[in-house]
């Protein structure tokens, strides 16, 4: 069974988010925060990490780059799920080392399509 | 934040219902007589959820009464028959016939081809799969020879072909099946809109043609994508357009059904490829 890290601020998000991924047979951990987030892949990296961008104490952008930075050996694949859905934002997010991008609002269609894209559906 | 959808059951109440099966059927029987589709038993209750938009823009109140404005009216039918039409598509759909198509297309440069490679997409719908081979050969540099590839896109439908090219998706529809970093690389972004560009728009030759009534287009093709239209269609039919499609795909070339569909039972004319799982290819090749 594949593992998802959904990193959000909102506890709606999370639960959706939730849902869907375990109808798509992941096990699912939640995060509040890219802190939250980082700590919990330094114990245990998921196979994959579902990512919002503006998020408090620790965003998602810093998240990624804290990421990368890290010892952990093996990197899971990252998906921005997130309402900045304009050009620039995605850009940056490619340039950072986001494997893909879901523009909020989402629904299961999108994300399975996303995680199928990385290999994980 | 906003919240993300969800799937939702229709809200059957809501909706003007149909009143009979008398309804159900003169609205059936116009997709068929203008399309070949029939509606399964199984898909009727998508009929009143995809024709409200029509009762509302044409200030109907039920089924019953669009029926019989359907029955005498050829403009009124057209809608119906758009409105049925299952145009479900995304992006990449099938990922792998995707490569598939583009390495036989490779081989036929390897080939020292003098002539353009021909692609037809047969039920393109609203350009999913056109713009996704364009995007393909492009990024594999079919673009850069003298002759990159000819692709041909056809549909039933004059309204799915209008949206196809425009070459506009919404969010939810830019999302299927493609690629963040091929998004950011073919389409701008226009309002809460996606538009594929120019570049990747003109590369396909868009034209409204009836698989069931009208002749292929002109000439021979190297492949024919033809996926997730004959499951509508009635046995005799999916055969008549199978040795159809047969008579204008050159030999060497292959055809491409959709993932639930086969030739085999269906027709002759073709078979099993032996060089792409999934695909097929004419079964008498010419000299």
């Amino acid at each position: 069974m594949k593992t998802c890290l959904v990193v959000d601020d909102s506890k709606v998000i999370r639960k959706v988010a939730r849902h869907i991924l375990e109808t798509l047979n992941f096990r699912v951990s939640e995060a509040g925060d890219g802190r939250e987030a980082l700590d919990a892949c330094l114990v245990s990296a998921p196979d994959v990490v579902l990512l919002d961008w503006n998020m408090p104490v620790m965003s998602g952008m810093d998240f990624l780059r804290a990421l990368r930075d890290s010892a952990i050996p093996t990197r899971p694949k990252v998906v921005f799920c997130t309402t900045e859905n304009g050009m620039a934002h995605i850009r940056a997010a490619i340039e950072a080392g986001a494997d893909e991008y879901v523009m909020k609002p989402f629904d299961r269609e999108t994300l399975e399509s996303k995680l199928q894209i990385v290999g994980m559906a | 934040m906003s919240a993300p959808s969800l799937d939702l059951a229709p809200a059957r109440g809501l909706l003007p219902r149909a009143s009979s099966k008398g309804t159900m059927g003169v609205l059936t029987a116009i997709l068929e007589a203008r399309t070949g589709q029939q509606l399964a038993a199984n898909r009727e209750w998508r009929v009143e959820t995809v024709l409200k938009p029509v009762l509302r823009d044409l200030g109907l109140e039920t089924l019953d009464a669009l029926a019989t404005a359907a029955q005498h009216s050829t403009a009124i039918g057209d809608r119906v028959a758009d409105a049925l039409l299952n145009q479900e598509s995304s992006f990449f759909r099938d990922a792998a016939v995707f490569e598939m198509v583009a390495d036989a297309v490779d081989s036929l440069r390897a080939t020292k081809l003098n002539r353009r490679p021909r692609v037809w997409s047969a039920g393109c719908s609203f350009g999913q799969e056109p713009l996704s081979l364009a995007m393909l050969f492009a990024e594999r540099g079919a673009d850069q020879h003298d002759l990159p590839p000819e692709i041909i896109a056809s549909d039933v439908s004059e309204a799915a072909l209008a949206r196809a090219r425009s070459g506009r998706y919404s969010q939810f529809e830019i999302q299927r099946g493609l690629p963040i970093r091929r998004m950011v690389r073919w389409f701008d972004g226009d309002g809460v809109d996606w538009v594929a560009k120019t570049e990747l728009v003109r590369r396909i030759n868009y034209r409204r043609l009836n698989l069931v009534t009208d002749p292929p287009p002109v000439g021979r093709f190297d492949v024919i994508l033809c996926r997730n239209v004959l499951l509508y269609l009635t046995i005799e039919l999916r055969r008549q357009i199978l040795d159809r499609l047969a008579t204008v795909l050159r030999p060497g070339g292959v055809l491409v059904l959709g993932a639930g569909e086969t030739v085999i039972g269906q027709t002759e004319a073709f078979r099993p490829s032996a060089r792409y799982r999934g695909l097929y290819e004419p079964a008498v090749r010419e000299g």
